[in-house]
Protein backbone atom coordinates (compact mmCIF):
# COMPACT_ATOMS: atom_id res chain seq x y z
CA UNK A 1 0.00 0.00 0.00
CA UNK A 2 0.75 3.48 -0.64
CA UNK A 3 1.45 6.33 1.52
CA UNK A 4 -1.17 8.09 -0.78
CA UNK A 5 -3.61 5.07 -0.43
CA UNK A 6 -2.80 4.96 3.46
CA UNK A 7 -3.34 8.52 3.85
CA UNK A 8 -6.79 8.28 2.31
CA UNK A 9 -7.44 5.47 4.72
CA UNK A 10 -10.56 6.33 7.52
CA UNK A 11 -9.32 6.73 10.98
CA UNK A 12 -10.92 3.08 11.94
CA UNK A 13 -9.21 1.66 9.10
CA UNK A 14 -5.69 2.54 10.32
CA UNK A 15 -6.80 2.19 13.74
CA UNK A 16 -7.65 -1.22 12.29
CA UNK A 17 -3.99 -2.73 12.45
CA UNK A 18 -4.57 -2.78 16.44
CA UNK A 19 -1.98 -3.65 18.64
CA UNK A 20 -2.68 -0.09 20.87
CA UNK A 21 -3.36 -1.79 24.12
CA UNK A 22 -1.18 -2.58 27.03
CA UNK A 23 -1.12 -5.78 28.50
CA UNK A 24 -3.38 -3.88 31.40
CA UNK A 25 -6.11 -3.02 29.12
CA UNK A 26 -5.86 -7.01 28.00
CA UNK A 27 -6.30 -8.36 31.80
CA UNK A 28 -9.27 -5.32 32.05
CA UNK A 29 -11.30 -7.40 29.39
CA UNK A 30 -11.17 -10.24 32.06
CA UNK A 31 -13.31 -8.07 34.06
CA UNK A 32 -11.04 -8.78 36.91
CA UNK A 33 -13.23 -8.04 39.69
CA UNK A 34 -15.79 -10.11 38.45
CA UNK A 35 -13.02 -13.18 38.35
CA UNK A 36 -12.21 -12.76 41.98
CA UNK A 37 -16.15 -13.78 42.82
CA UNK A 38 -16.22 -16.46 40.54
CA UNK A 39 -12.49 -17.69 41.85
CA UNK A 40 -13.70 -17.29 45.23
CA UNK A 41 -16.80 -19.55 44.92
CA UNK A 42 -15.10 -21.18 42.31
CA UNK A 43 -12.77 -21.98 44.84
CA UNK A 44 -15.11 -23.28 47.82
CA UNK A 45 -17.47 -25.70 45.57
CA UNK A 46 -13.94 -27.53 45.01
CA UNK A 47 -13.19 -27.56 48.54
CA UNK A 48 -16.08 -28.32 50.32
CA UNK A 49 -17.03 -31.31 48.09
CA UNK A 50 -16.90 -34.76 48.67
CA UNK A 51 -13.93 -36.86 47.53
CA UNK A 52 -10.63 -35.98 46.53
CA UNK A 53 -8.57 -34.45 43.72
CA UNK A 54 -4.96 -34.32 43.53
CA UNK A 55 -3.88 -30.41 44.68
CA UNK A 56 -2.28 -29.51 41.65
CA UNK A 57 -5.66 -30.11 39.41
CA UNK A 58 -7.62 -28.75 42.01
CA UNK A 59 -5.51 -25.46 41.45
CA UNK A 60 -5.56 -26.14 37.42
CA UNK A 61 -10.11 -26.62 37.89
CA UNK A 62 -10.04 -23.14 39.51
CA UNK A 63 -7.54 -21.69 36.66
CA UNK A 64 -9.50 -22.82 33.75
CA UNK A 65 -12.98 -21.56 35.78
CA UNK A 66 -11.00 -18.12 36.07
CA UNK A 67 -9.87 -17.99 32.48
CA UNK A 68 -13.41 -18.94 31.36
CA UNK A 69 -15.07 -16.49 33.19
CA UNK A 70 -12.42 -13.60 32.07
CA UNK A 71 -12.95 -15.02 28.23
CA UNK A 72 -16.98 -14.70 28.75
CA UNK A 73 -15.75 -10.71 30.46
CA UNK A 74 -14.01 -10.39 27.01
CA UNK A 75 -16.93 -11.85 24.54
CA UNK A 76 -18.83 -9.54 26.69
CA UNK A 77 -17.02 -6.25 26.15
CA UNK A 78 -17.00 -6.99 22.33
CA UNK A 79 -20.44 -6.97 21.84
CA UNK A 80 -21.61 -4.55 24.60
CA UNK A 81 -18.54 -1.75 23.06
CA UNK A 82 -21.78 0.28 21.46
CA UNK A 83 -23.96 0.74 25.17
CA UNK A 84 -20.66 0.75 27.10
CA UNK A 85 -19.72 3.50 25.18
CA UNK A 86 -22.41 5.15 26.54
CA UNK A 87 -22.18 4.25 30.30
CA UNK A 88 -20.44 6.58 33.17
CA UNK A 89 -19.50 3.05 34.64
CA UNK A 90 -18.03 1.67 31.30
CA UNK A 91 -17.23 4.15 29.32
CA UNK A 92 -13.45 4.02 29.84
CA UNK A 93 -13.07 0.45 29.31
CA UNK A 94 -10.49 -0.51 26.60
CA UNK A 95 -12.94 -1.03 23.34
CA UNK A 96 -15.03 2.12 24.01
CA UNK A 97 -11.94 3.87 24.86
CA UNK A 98 -10.30 2.95 22.02
CA UNK A 99 -7.49 1.51 23.42
CA UNK A 100 -8.18 -2.81 22.06
CA UNK A 101 -9.64 -3.20 18.70
CA UNK A 102 -13.46 -4.96 18.93
CA UNK A 103 -11.77 -7.78 16.68
CA UNK A 104 -9.04 -8.58 19.13
CA UNK A 105 -11.09 -8.44 21.55
CA UNK A 106 -13.27 -10.92 20.01
CA UNK A 107 -10.06 -13.19 19.13
CA UNK A 108 -8.83 -13.00 23.02
CA UNK A 109 -12.44 -14.39 24.12
CA UNK A 110 -12.74 -17.15 22.08
CA UNK A 111 -8.92 -18.28 22.35
CA UNK A 112 -9.39 -18.42 25.97
CA UNK A 113 -12.44 -20.19 25.99
CA UNK A 114 -11.44 -22.85 24.02
CA UNK A 115 -7.84 -23.02 25.59
CA UNK A 116 -10.05 -23.01 29.58
CA UNK A 117 -12.98 -25.37 28.26
CA UNK A 118 -10.17 -28.13 26.83
CA UNK A 119 -8.07 -28.17 29.46
CA UNK A 120 -10.52 -28.59 32.05
CA UNK A 121 -11.84 -31.08 29.83
CA UNK A 122 -8.34 -32.97 29.48
CA UNK A 123 -6.81 -32.39 32.95
CA UNK A 124 -9.73 -32.88 35.42
CA UNK A 125 -13.36 -34.14 33.78
CA UNK A 126 -15.27 -33.60 30.96
CA UNK A 127 -18.60 -32.60 33.31
CA UNK A 128 -16.94 -29.56 34.45
CA UNK A 129 -15.71 -28.96 31.11
CA UNK A 130 -19.10 -29.02 29.82
CA UNK A 131 -20.57 -26.90 32.30
CA UNK A 132 -17.69 -24.24 31.75
CA UNK A 133 -18.72 -24.53 27.99
CA UNK A 134 -22.38 -23.93 28.77
CA UNK A 135 -21.28 -21.00 31.26
CA UNK A 136 -19.53 -19.31 29.12
CA UNK A 137 -22.16 -19.93 26.37
CA UNK A 138 -25.03 -18.88 28.84
CA UNK A 139 -23.11 -15.39 29.44
CA UNK A 140 -21.99 -14.34 26.09
CA UNK A 141 -25.03 -15.73 23.95
CA UNK A 142 -27.79 -16.35 26.22
CA UNK A 143 -27.30 -13.09 28.55
CA UNK A 144 -25.19 -10.51 26.55
CA UNK A 145 -26.58 -11.57 23.14
CA UNK A 146 -30.34 -12.13 23.56
CA UNK A 147 -31.29 -11.29 27.45
CA UNK A 148 -29.91 -8.01 28.12
CA UNK A 149 -31.14 -5.97 25.40
CA UNK A 150 -34.79 -7.56 25.45
CA UNK A 151 -35.99 -7.98 28.60
CA UNK A 152 -36.10 -6.15 32.40
CA UNK A 153 -35.73 -9.70 33.54
CA UNK A 154 -32.23 -9.93 32.00
CA UNK A 155 -30.28 -10.55 35.14
CA UNK A 156 -32.77 -12.93 36.52
CA UNK A 157 -32.43 -15.31 33.98
CA UNK A 158 -28.69 -14.09 32.49
CA UNK A 159 -27.50 -14.31 36.71
CA UNK A 160 -27.46 -17.84 36.00
CA UNK A 161 -24.17 -17.30 34.49
CA UNK A 162 -22.29 -16.31 37.63
CA UNK A 163 -23.78 -18.66 39.52
CA UNK A 164 -22.59 -21.75 37.92
CA UNK A 165 -18.75 -21.59 39.21
CA UNK A 166 -19.18 -23.74 42.61
CA UNK A 167 -21.16 -26.26 40.58
CA UNK A 168 -18.14 -26.85 38.00
CA UNK A 169 -15.90 -26.70 40.82
CA UNK A 170 -17.89 -29.50 42.37
CA UNK A 171 -18.24 -31.43 39.40
CA UNK A 172 -14.47 -31.00 38.92
CA UNK A 173 -14.31 -33.37 42.23
CA UNK A 174 -17.52 -35.38 42.01
CA UNK A 175 -17.75 -35.96 38.50
CA UNK A 176 -21.73 -35.39 39.32
CA UNK A 177 -24.22 -32.90 40.14
CA UNK A 178 -25.62 -33.06 43.15
CA UNK A 179 -28.56 -31.39 44.92
CA UNK A 180 -25.69 -29.58 47.13
CA UNK A 181 -23.75 -28.54 44.01
CA UNK A 182 -27.19 -27.00 42.98
CA UNK A 183 -28.00 -24.98 46.41
CA UNK A 184 -25.10 -23.11 45.90
CA UNK A 185 -25.75 -22.50 42.44
CA UNK A 186 -28.76 -21.17 43.91
CA UNK A 187 -27.66 -18.97 46.55
CA UNK A 188 -25.99 -16.88 43.54
CA UNK A 189 -28.85 -17.24 41.26
CA UNK A 190 -31.10 -15.50 43.93
CA UNK A 191 -28.73 -13.01 44.63
CA UNK A 192 -27.81 -11.88 41.79
CA UNK A 193 -31.37 -10.11 40.80
CA UNK A 194 -31.54 -8.12 44.51
CA UNK A 195 -27.89 -7.10 43.82
CA UNK A 196 -27.60 -5.96 40.52
CA UNK A 197 -31.22 -4.24 40.70
CA UNK A 198 -29.99 -2.32 43.93
CA UNK A 199 -27.12 -1.24 41.02
CA UNK A 200 -29.65 -0.26 38.99
CA UNK A 201 -31.37 2.27 41.32
CA UNK A 202 -28.43 4.11 41.65
CA UNK A 203 -27.11 3.56 38.06
CA UNK A 204 -30.71 4.39 36.33
CA UNK A 205 -29.06 7.35 34.42
CA UNK A 206 -26.69 5.19 32.54
CA UNK A 207 -29.04 2.40 32.00
CA UNK A 208 -31.92 4.47 30.32
CA UNK A 209 -29.31 6.28 28.08
CA UNK A 210 -27.65 3.35 27.16
CA UNK A 211 -31.71 1.94 26.76
CA UNK A 212 -30.85 -1.21 28.75
CA UNK A 213 -34.69 -2.28 29.66
CA UNK A 214 -33.61 -2.99 33.39
CA UNK A 215 -36.00 -3.21 35.64
CA UNK A 216 -36.52 0.50 36.57
CA UNK A 217 -36.22 1.93 33.24
CA UNK A 218 -38.83 0.12 32.22
CA UNK A 219 -41.50 -0.64 35.05
CA UNK A 220 -40.52 1.74 37.20
CA UNK A 221 -38.34 2.18 40.79
CA UNK A 222 -41.39 1.20 42.82
CA UNK A 223 -42.17 -2.33 41.20
CA UNK A 224 -38.30 -2.94 41.49
CA UNK A 225 -38.16 -2.25 45.13
CA UNK A 226 -40.83 -4.82 45.90
CA UNK A 227 -38.87 -7.31 43.44
CA UNK A 228 -35.88 -6.67 45.20
CA UNK A 229 -37.91 -7.31 48.72
CA UNK A 230 -39.62 -10.27 47.38
CA UNK A 231 -36.28 -12.38 46.30
CA UNK A 232 -34.21 -10.97 49.28
CA UNK A 233 -36.53 -13.02 51.43
CA UNK A 234 -36.86 -15.54 49.22
CA UNK A 235 -33.00 -15.74 49.43
CA UNK A 236 -32.69 -15.61 53.15
CA UNK A 237 -34.09 -19.36 53.54
CA UNK A 238 -32.38 -20.70 50.65
CA UNK A 239 -28.76 -19.32 52.31
CA UNK A 240 -29.77 -21.07 54.96
CA UNK A 241 -30.29 -24.72 53.02
CA UNK A 242 -26.79 -25.70 53.60
CA UNK A 243 -27.28 -26.71 57.50
CA UNK A 244 -31.05 -27.61 56.88
CA UNK A 245 -30.08 -30.33 54.34
CA UNK A 246 -26.71 -31.21 56.67
CA UNK A 247 -23.98 -30.37 54.30
CA UNK A 248 -22.98 -27.18 56.36
CA UNK A 249 -22.87 -26.79 60.42
CA UNK A 250 -25.25 -25.39 62.81
CA UNK A 251 -22.60 -22.60 63.34
CA UNK A 252 -23.16 -21.97 59.87
CA UNK A 253 -26.86 -22.38 59.42
CA UNK A 254 -27.13 -19.68 62.88
CA UNK A 255 -24.49 -17.25 60.89
CA UNK A 256 -26.58 -17.86 57.68
CA UNK A 257 -30.21 -17.38 59.08
CA UNK A 258 -29.06 -13.92 60.83
CA UNK A 259 -27.09 -12.67 57.83
CA UNK A 260 -30.50 -13.51 55.60
CA UNK A 261 -32.16 -10.97 58.34
CA UNK A 262 -29.61 -8.31 57.66
CA UNK A 263 -30.44 -8.76 53.87
CA UNK A 264 -34.19 -8.53 54.30
CA UNK A 265 -33.34 -5.83 56.44
CA UNK A 266 -31.69 -3.65 53.75
CA UNK A 267 -34.10 -4.66 51.35
CA UNK A 268 -36.96 -3.34 53.29
CA UNK A 269 -34.77 0.25 53.80
CA UNK A 270 -34.49 0.45 49.92
CA UNK A 271 -38.52 -0.41 50.05
CA UNK A 272 -39.50 2.09 52.41
CA UNK A 273 -37.13 4.70 51.30
CA UNK A 274 -38.15 6.01 47.65
CA UNK A 275 -37.34 9.40 47.42
CA UNK A 276 -33.95 11.49 47.28
CA UNK A 277 -30.80 10.90 49.13
CA UNK A 278 -32.11 8.71 51.57
CA UNK A 279 -33.07 6.33 48.80
CA UNK A 280 -29.84 6.49 47.22
CA UNK A 281 -27.92 5.72 50.31
CA UNK A 282 -30.64 2.27 51.21
CA UNK A 283 -29.20 1.38 47.54
CA UNK A 284 -26.00 1.93 47.95
CA UNK A 285 -26.50 0.26 51.56
CA UNK A 286 -27.88 -2.59 49.97
CA UNK A 287 -25.53 -3.15 47.13
CA UNK A 288 -22.52 -2.93 49.31
CA UNK A 289 -24.22 -5.21 52.20
CA UNK A 290 -24.75 -8.39 49.02
CA UNK A 291 -21.06 -8.54 48.30
CA UNK A 292 -20.51 -8.81 51.91
CA UNK A 293 -23.27 -11.54 52.02
CA UNK A 294 -22.02 -13.62 49.62
CA UNK A 295 -18.62 -13.59 50.37
CA UNK A 296 -19.41 -13.91 54.27
CA UNK A 297 -21.76 -17.57 52.77
CA UNK A 298 -19.17 -18.90 51.26
CA UNK A 299 -16.52 -18.03 53.62
CA UNK A 300 -18.81 -19.95 56.16
CA UNK A 301 -19.07 -23.10 54.30
CA UNK A 302 -15.48 -22.94 53.62
CA UNK A 303 -15.07 -22.78 56.97
CA UNK A 304 -17.10 -25.37 58.06
CA UNK A 305 -14.87 -27.69 55.98
CA UNK A 306 -11.38 -26.24 56.25
CA UNK A 307 -11.69 -25.64 60.39
CA UNK A 308 -12.69 -29.16 61.57
CA UNK A 309 -9.82 -30.53 58.83
CA UNK A 310 -7.39 -28.16 60.53
CA UNK A 311 -8.31 -29.07 64.27
CA UNK A 312 -8.28 -32.62 63.16
CA UNK A 313 -4.95 -32.47 61.87
CA UNK A 314 -3.59 -31.17 65.15
CA UNK A 315 -4.74 -33.38 67.25
CA UNK A 316 -3.89 -36.60 65.45
CA UNK B 1 -4.80 9.37 13.58
CA UNK B 2 -3.64 6.88 16.17
CA UNK B 3 -0.86 8.34 16.47
CA UNK B 4 1.24 6.50 14.41
CA UNK B 5 3.30 8.21 12.34
CA UNK B 6 2.93 7.19 8.42
CA UNK B 7 6.28 7.32 6.33
CA UNK B 8 6.80 6.26 2.98
CA UNK B 9 8.65 2.65 4.31
CA UNK B 10 5.43 2.35 6.04
CA UNK B 11 4.15 2.71 9.46
CA UNK B 12 6.97 3.69 12.51
CA UNK B 13 5.72 3.00 15.83
CA UNK B 14 5.67 5.93 18.17
CA UNK B 15 8.00 5.42 21.24
CA UNK B 16 4.75 4.38 23.38
CA UNK B 17 3.95 1.77 21.17
CA UNK B 18 7.08 0.15 20.94
CA UNK B 19 6.34 -0.49 24.83
CA UNK B 20 3.51 -1.85 24.99
CA UNK B 21 4.53 -4.13 21.76
CA UNK B 22 7.46 -4.92 23.76
CA UNK B 23 5.43 -5.06 27.45
CA UNK B 24 2.68 -7.78 25.52
CA UNK B 25 5.65 -9.55 23.68
CA UNK B 26 6.65 -10.68 27.35
CA UNK B 27 3.38 -11.65 28.67
CA UNK B 28 2.78 -13.79 25.37
CA UNK B 29 6.33 -14.88 26.73
CA UNK B 30 5.50 -15.68 29.90
CA UNK B 31 2.00 -17.27 29.40
CA UNK B 32 3.44 -19.50 26.75
CA UNK B 33 5.91 -20.33 29.22
CA UNK B 34 3.03 -20.57 32.16
CA UNK B 35 1.38 -23.39 29.45
CA UNK B 36 4.68 -25.36 29.08
CA UNK B 37 5.34 -25.55 33.09
CA UNK B 38 1.61 -26.05 33.51
CA UNK B 39 0.52 -29.14 31.26
CA UNK B 40 4.34 -30.51 32.34
CA UNK B 41 2.89 -30.56 35.99
CA UNK B 42 -0.52 -32.01 35.15
CA UNK B 43 1.25 -34.91 32.91
CA UNK B 44 3.65 -36.32 35.81
CA UNK B 45 0.39 -35.71 37.88
CA UNK B 46 -2.02 -37.55 35.55
CA UNK B 47 0.21 -40.53 34.78
CA UNK B 48 2.97 -40.51 37.25
CA UNK B 49 6.94 -40.48 37.70
CA UNK B 50 6.21 -43.91 35.49
CA UNK B 51 5.64 -41.83 32.25
CA UNK B 52 9.50 -41.44 32.50
CA UNK B 53 9.76 -45.39 32.52
CA UNK B 54 8.92 -46.68 29.34
CA UNK B 55 10.58 -48.46 26.54
CA UNK B 56 11.55 -45.81 23.49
Amino acid sequence: MSLAEIRETSFEETAGFGGQGAVGDYIALLKPRVMSLVIFTALVGVLIAPGSLHPVLAAVAVLCIAVGAGASGALNMWYDADIDRVMSRTRSRPIPAGRIEPGEALAFGLTLSAFSVAVLGLAVNWLAAGLLAFTIFFYAVVYTMWLKRATPHNIVIGGAAGAFPPMIGWAAVTGTVTLESVILFLIIFMWTPPHFWALSLFKRGDYEAARIPMLPVVAGEDVTRTQILAYSVALAPIGVLPAVLGFASLVYGIAATVLGIAFVFYALRVYRRREGEAARKAAVSLFSFSLLYLFLIFSLLLGDTLVPAVIGAIWS
Amino acid sequence: MTGQNLHEDGIRLTEEQKRRQRSRSVAIGLALAGLVVLFFVITLVKMGPGVFNRPL
